[in-house]
């Protein structure tokens, strides 16, 4: 379980979380959706160990994050998979070794054995005969697959997707979406998401949290938020620019 | 802002930097222990680090020695000792001038690529794609940086020293009139051993220098295109200021 207490964080003289509290339980697929600038990715790097809150609590299953040691970190994100805005696949490999390098670096497999764990994973996430190729020699919407598919390598417990359809067409978008919602009914990881992306969020999340000025303004399930009276949901969900 | 606040900012920032170098040094070192696992990535580093600077070294190291011989050789024969030449341009190619222009092609050609490319990987998110997958940069990346230029940069130096020696014995035959004979006569007979550890001691100083400071550099950038350059210039203007510093103190210790 991941539960966020009390964070607060100021960036730059800016205050940028304010109290964030939120709980995500085992196996569940939350969205934190929210406008450009709301820190929606800061909580991300909260959870990930990139940055301390000025006060509050972050705990995965019961550890505290930022109390955490920098080996002690590196042990907690062997089971995490994270896929960037970006896709951050290494330019310099070919996408095997990209999705092989996780498990070169922490396991004992043999080179035959990473290879078929490598191109299951590929696989997964729809990818074929791309083994050799460079991340610059594919598409966006494929370069982003393959980052889905070296985040799926070690077998993570908790996935972190920061702002995925980022950059992509509709279609695609929905077909990132719709791999998320395969993987997670197939591996059963619990997941956080980021976006902005409405149809994106509203397809895969379990619940989703409306952040806006630092702050948690609505948790619910999907037709909960499409539902709701806050002000700020209301016209974040219908498009609804802010009044001067 | 005033002056003073402005000026200590700055000089906290370069202390900053300096810390961080040393950190960043001394966590590569760290790694060494993984040496045979990485093998692979230090290999790769070598031959972009040396072989592929040796034209470029060629040229500088040449030039130089025909240089140095060519000012040394009208000077001495003024005084009739352009029989000594030989002695001249040893001493000051080995002790001198081949460590610190190999270290500054290097620096140049090789630091600034480094800086360039892990501020590349800074600024899209690939250096957080490792640590989020557990993997240390300064293990991944910096070590075998490190280590290539330590072994690389000592090469180097003997290959620079090496063809500075023979472009100035074509400059003293040709243009001095001094037999190869006695001007290679001259460069074993007084040639010390001191004067090529000495220069081996300045190429492994520079060789983690260089390293650390691109390393740093890079892996600091800020984001953006603007960042990456900024990491560059500052990493090749610091691997210089460090060659120097190194360079005389260095010096002052063994002579």
């Amino acid at each position: 379980m991941i539960e966020i207490k009390n964070v607060y964080k100021k960036l730059g003289g800016k205050e940028v979380l304010r109290g964030i509290n939120l709980e995500v339980q085992d196996g569940e697929l939350m969205v934190i959706m929210g406008g450009s600038g709301m820190g929606k990715s800061v909580l991300l790097k909260h959870i990930i160990g990139f940055l301390n809150p000025d006060s509050g609590d972050v705990l995965v299953d019961g550890v505290s994050i930022p109390g955490c040691s920098r080996k002690e970190l590196y042990d907690i994100r062997k089971g995490y998979g994270v896929v960037f805005q970006s896709p951050a696949l290494l330019q310099s490999l070919t996408i095997e070794d990209n999705v092989a390098l996780p498990l070169k670096e922490h396991s004992d497999y043999s080179a035959d054995k990473i290879g078929e764990i490598v191109r299951e994973r590929l696989h997964w996430v729809k990818l074929y005969e791309i083994e050799q190729k460079l991340p610059s020699e594919l598409s966006g919407g494929m370069q982003k697959r393959a980052s889905l598919a070296r985040a799926l390598t070690l077998d993570p417990h908790l996935m972190l997707f920061d702002e995925p359809a980022t950059g992509l067409d509709p279609i695609l978008t929905a077909t990132i979406a719709q791999l998320i919602v395969d993987l997670h009914g197939r591996i059963g990881f619990t997941s956080i998401a980021v976006s902005h992306n409405m149809s994106f969020s509203f397809k895969i999340a379990d619940r989703i949290a409306m952040l806006y000025n630092g702050r948690i303004v609505a948790v619910g399930t999907p037709d909960e938020i499409r539902g709701s009276s806050d002000p700020f949901v209301h016209d974040f969900i219908h498009g609804i620019a802010k009044k001067e | 802002m005033d002056l003073f606040e402005k000026t200590g900012s700055k000089i906290l920032d370069s202390l900053e930097g300096v810390g961080g170098t040393i950190v960043t040094l001394f966590r590569g070192l760290y790694w060494f222990k993984q040496t045979i696992k990485y093998r692979a990535l230090i290999f790769e580093q070598m031959l972009f680090c040396g072989v592929e600077s040796i034209p470029v070294v060629i040229v500088i190291a040449l030039f130089t020695g025909m240089v140095v011989a060519l000012q040394t050789g009208q000077a001495l024969a003024r005084f009739e000792l352009e029989g000594t030449i030989g002695n001249v341009v040893a001493a000051s190619i080995c002790r001198e001038m081949g460590p610190v222009f190999t270290a500054i092609i290097v620096a140049g050609r090789v630091g600034s690529a480094m800086a360039a490319q892990l501020g590349t990987m800074k600024v899209s998110e690939e250096i957080d794609a490792l640590e989020v997958m557990s993997i240390d940069p300064t293990r991944y990346l910096v070590m075998p940086r490190v280590w290539a230029l330590l072994i690389m940069l000592p090469v180097l130096t003997i290959f620079a020293d090496l063809i500075g020696i023979i472009g100035g014995g074509v400059i003293a035959r040709l243009q001095i009139g001094v037999s190869y004979y006695t001007y290679f006569d001259g460069v074993m007979s007084n040639l010390e051993i001191k004067d090529i550890y000495t220069g081996m001691v300045k190429a492994v100083v520079f060789g983690f220098s260089i390293s650390a400071v691109a390393c740093y550099q890079g892996l600091h950038a800020r984001a953006g295109a603007q960042g990456v350059g900024r990491a560059t210039t500052r990493s090749l203007v610091f691997a210089f200021l460090s060659i120097l510093i190194f360079d005389y103190f260095i010096s002052a210790i063994f002579y």
